[in-house]
């Protein structure tokens, strides 16, 4: 390994206690929020202060702000997969019911399947 | 004449535990090599009776909840226990650190661990086989997985396991190909057997956690009832193969990746001709590690998912085919006026050019959503899969296994037997999966005890070329056996190569080099340097 790998970049005590005080602080703040209504964006400001408290986490008590870059490429390459998979899901998961309208409807409203009064619950995979 | 050096790492240090405390990159090859063999055995027989018990319709040797069972180890321990480790941690580990010029991969330790947790895994597998084997498929799809009666649960946490030893394998390759290159060896001069390993390398890190996040919560649904998959719950089925395929699908080019990787080797070291379009190839291997995860989808356009989800997958599953068919048509140009020797890995690397090519084209015509519905879960996909994992990456597998066999032990097999061997496997290949085709597009299904008598005749002849399968592969296992004992010594460089492992001895040091090498030219400078493979030589001089 070369000496600039190596290089120790020494962060001062009072990066780190400030750091360790946002995170303080943001945490009272989520428990505040959490007594306010915000209606749709509850969800929104929560987590937006979790990423933000997060990201102080990864870039300074894991020294990705000054490590080698690489690693930071490894870190957020890791993110991106994670959000691949999270939306490439999503387009199944939130759009069942799209393009043909048929889809919630029995095709053969007098299959066997639909006998029950009760809703196939589909615990068998649709194998009964 | 070719002599064996006295001192080689087989020979020393000597003893039981020198073995199984070795920190050696090439013992450690060498016992993944033993471990994936015995399995691959197993799951071979398995396969046999499978074929067996399908010659004629209805019961023929075993039950059929033993039937399921059966399909079921066969999968796994063909893709946790043999394809995925196979040429990774068996030729990636002997060859890799040899042809960066290194004295071993960066993390040895990490190594034999891997090893460790590999046998370790296996013996979790080995005891769900014991204990009620698992009947739901490789695939282990909810909610069937969840309510069956089998182990699965240990079956799972051995896959479980088994991937920490994949991703430890693939960090090691990552470090020791960042860090390790022999002074010379810039990144577009790495012989592509390296690059193949790199890409397959990513994809192990980035992808087999989420196998192991997805087995997890399998475990966690049976064991306590959480609801992430069962309906009932709340939750979502589907999403388990969400997560299953998220994995699996980008598993699938661990699988194929390596495969890639020795063919582009082979096929330029055995026409003595400088590969054609080397950084495509390398860019190639890149960009399937980076599009394989954008398509897993593709495994279920019948399984519920929604249509714009089906229409996405299907588009995207497209790309796929752009870098492999871009590096096969580099390949057939690398022959073209090349100096061709018909060796054995050659005749594998055909074989594999003609198998993995028609594995590839069927994957398109399953990735196409309207041909897939009617196609889906029928032979044509068991077909499918078995041309590209088995014509393609077993195939690679063997080829590059006869490549290197000479270094690694330092003696010859004998070539007349092996290319007859190669030939029958070939023939024993397709009799076995050019029937299932055919009956898959008349639509018979996979995983089925029984079957109409009109589908007799094709899966008679598929067990036929299942045993001839069988048998081809019984006479391989005894030549290289012995081989070892009785073979002619090979040479330093039997295939005339260029690339640093043939510039140590055969077998290596257990430091590999006596000096650390210098990499002056590129992997495939045929072009400029002229050798005259050491097996040649003998046959000139005697
Ligand atoms: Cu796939």
């Amino acid at each position: 390994m070369s000496k600039k790998d190596h290089q120790e970049h020494v962060i001062p005590l009072m990066v780190y206690l400030a750091v360790g005080a946002a995170l303080l602080v943001l945490t009272v703040i989520t428990v505040a929020v959490s007594y306010v209504n915000l209606g749709p964006f509850n969800l929104v400001v929560a987590i937006g202060i979790a990423t933000f408290k997060a990201m102080l986490v990864a870039l300074f008590f894991m020294h990705l702000l000054y490590d080698n870059k690489l690693f930071m490429a490894v870190f957020l390459s890791g993110l991106m997969f994670l959000g691949v998979f999270i939306i490439l899901t999503m387009f199944d998961t939130m759009k069942r019911d799209m393009i043909y309208d048929e889809v919630a409807k029995p095709i053969n409203p007098k299959a066997v399947i639909y006998q029950e009064s009760a809703p196939p619950t589909d615990q068998t995979g649709g194998q009964q | 004449m070719n002599i064996i050096p006295e001192k080689n790492y087989l020979t020393y240090p000597k003893g039981l535990k020198s073995w199984l405390f070795t920190l050696d990159h090439k013992r450690i090859g060498l016992m993944y090599l033993f471990a994936i063999m015995f399995f691959f055995l197993v799951g071979g027989i398995f396969a046999l009776m499978i074929r067996l018990e399908l010659f004629s319709p209805g019961k023929d040797i075993v039950s059929a909840d033993t039937y399921n069972q059966l399909f079921t180890l066969h999968g796994a321990i063909m893709i946790f226990l043999f394809i995925i480790p196979s040429i990774p941690a068996s030729l990636g580990n002997l060859i890799l650190p040899l042809m960066l010029g290194a004295k071993d991969v960066a993390f040895p330790r990490l190594n034999l661990a891997s090893w460790y947790i590999y046998v370790f895994g296996a013996m979790f597998a080995v005891y769900s086989m014991i204990a009620g084997a698992a009947d739901t498929g490789w695939t282990f799809y909810t909610p069937y997985s969840i309510e069956t009666n089998t182990a699965v649960i240990s079956l799972t946490t051995g896959a479980f396991i088994l991937g920490f030893s994949s991703i430890f394998t693939g960090l090691n390759f990552l470090v020791t190909i960042h860090k390790l290159r022999a002074p010379g060896m810039t990144w577009f001069k790495m012989p592509l057997f390296v690059w193949g390993l790199y890409a397959t390398s990513i994809i192990q890190v980035v992808a087999t956690p989420v196998l192991g996040i997805t087995l997890l919560l399998l475990i966690l649904e049976r064991v306590a009832g959480i609801g992430i998959f069962n309906p009932a719950l709340g939750g979502d089925p589907v999403l388990f193969q969400h997560f299953f395929w998220f994995y699996s699908h980008p598993a699938v080019y661990i699988m194929i990746l390596p495969g890639m990787a020795i063919i582009s080797e082979l096929i330029s070291v055995h026409s003595h001709k400088k590969i054609f379009g080397y950084k495509v190839i390398a860019y190639s291997s890149l960009a399937i590690a980076f599009i394989s995860f954008l398509v897993w989808g593709h495994h279920m356009f019948v399984s519920g998912q929604s249509e714009l989800a089906g229409m996405i997958f299907s588009f995207l599953t497209f790309f796929v085919g752009v870098p492999s068919g871009i590096k096969v048509f580099n390949w057939v140009a690398t022959l073209y006026k090349g100096a061709v020797r018909f060796t054995t890995p050659m005749l594998y690397t055909f074989a594999f050019l003609i198998l993995f090519s028609i594995g590839g084209l069927t994957g398109i015509f399953l990735g196409a959503l309207s041909v897939d519905v009617h196609l889906h879960d029928t032979y044509f996909v068991v077909a499918h899969f078995h041309y590209t994992m088995m014509g393609g990456t077993v195939i690679a597998f063997f080829a590059g296994l006869h490549h290197w066999w000479p270094k690694i032990w330092g003696r010859m097999y004998n070539e007349r037997i092996a290319k007859i061997t190669a030939v029958l496997v070939f023939i024993g290949f397709n009799l076995t999966f050019i029937p299932q085709f055919i009956m898959g597009a008349h639509g018979m299904p996979r995983r089925y005890y029984d079957y109409l008598p009109q589908f007799q005749g094709m899966h008679e002849l598929s067990t036929y070329g299942a045993y001839l399968l069988g048998f081809a592969f019984t006479i391989m296992a005894v030549y290289l056996i012995h081989s070892i004992f009785k073979g002619k010594p090979a040479g330093n460089n039997p295939w005339g190569g260029l690339t640093l492992e043939w510039q140590t001895t055969s077998p290596p040091d257990p430091h590999n080099f006596h000096e650390v090498p210098v990499w002056t030219h590129g992997p495939y400078d045929y072009d400029k340097i002229k050798v005259t493979p050491d097996l040649e030589k003998e046959l000139e001089t005697a």
